[in-house]
């Protein structure tokens, strides 16, 4: 089985970060997903967004379903072209915040997905993609 | 939307509606500093029942309501956080702080009358 089709969600405001997380739920749902899986998605993007919106003001959420041999799950890309993030393993590290945040949301959000990966240039911007498999 | 605040006794009680953004989680902290002093209330219970996600910015803002209304004289209680946002929100590493919590409204009006030790007076009360 292939991808299906992508959803794009623009981030511009902080009511567009209630929309992606409510879009989010409801793919995982179609793919299957239930239970604290959908809450554990929906906060991680819910996190994710925030970021844009905190950090780069725009920028846009990307929710697809993967269908692997054996396996299927939910990608969640969130994209900008914000400031972009100069370190990003101390980023990574719990507690550490240059936003208005608690300092939890891109370690606290890797802790909630299967797979995270980020890619950042200074001036460029920033790229979260995040995988949640179902078990 | 606006959460709706209603006034038991000499307590608050804000009962979350719907999906809420950073604007109107924000809007409940001051609706809730105001009129905490406006009815000189005592006790402020947040039901959260209905929220299916509480990410790091609804905690802050639960933590900033609690220890706003702490200054102004009243207590808060936060009631019915569902299981799964419990478990997201333990391992996004979100924790509530010294803010009490309740299972359900009952609960966390039972938990206020113990801490603002009026017993059972917030019924009669005007």
């Amino acid at each position: 089985m292939s991808l299906k089709a992508e959803i794009h969600i623009p981030i511009n405001s902080d009511a567009d970060i209630v929309t992606a997380r409510q879009q989010g739920r409801e793919l995982a749902q179609q793919a299957g997903f239930n239970g604290s899986d959908l809450t554990v998605i929906s906060t991680a993007i819910s996190e994710v967004a925030r970021n844009i919106v905190e950090h780069a003001r725009s920028g846009e959420i990307v929710l697809s379903v993967a269908n692997g041999p054996g396996r299927s799950g939910l990608v969640v890309v969130a994209r900008d072209h914000g400031p972009g993030i100069l370190d990003i393993s101390l980023a990574m590290q719990d507690g550490y915040s240059t936003g208005k945040g608690l300092g939890l949301g891109l370690p606290g959000t890797r802790r909630l997905m299967d797979e995270f990966e980020i890619t950042s240039k200074p001036g460029a911007g920033t790229t979260v993609t995040m995988k949640k498999w179902r078990r | 939307m606006r959460v709706p605040i209603l006034k038991q006794g000499g307590y608050l009680i804000a009962s979350i509606q719907s999906a809420l953004s950073d604007y109107e989680l924000l809007q409940l902290r001051d609706d809730l500093s105001a009129q905490v002093g406006r009815f000189r209330s005592r006790g402020v219970i947040v039901d959260v029942t209905v929220l299916d996600v509480m990410d790091s910015f609804a905690v802050r803002t639960l933590r900033a309501i609690a220890q706003i209304g702490h200054m102004r004289g009243a207590e808060t209680v936060i009631v019915g956080i569902q299981p799964e946002v419990a478990f997201a929100m333990v391992q996004l590493g979100l924790a509530l702080g010294d803010v009490e919590t309740a299972l359900d409204l009952e609960e966390g009006l039972a938990l206020l009358d113990l801490r603002t030790k009026r017993g059972e007076s917030h019924v009669t009360e005007s």
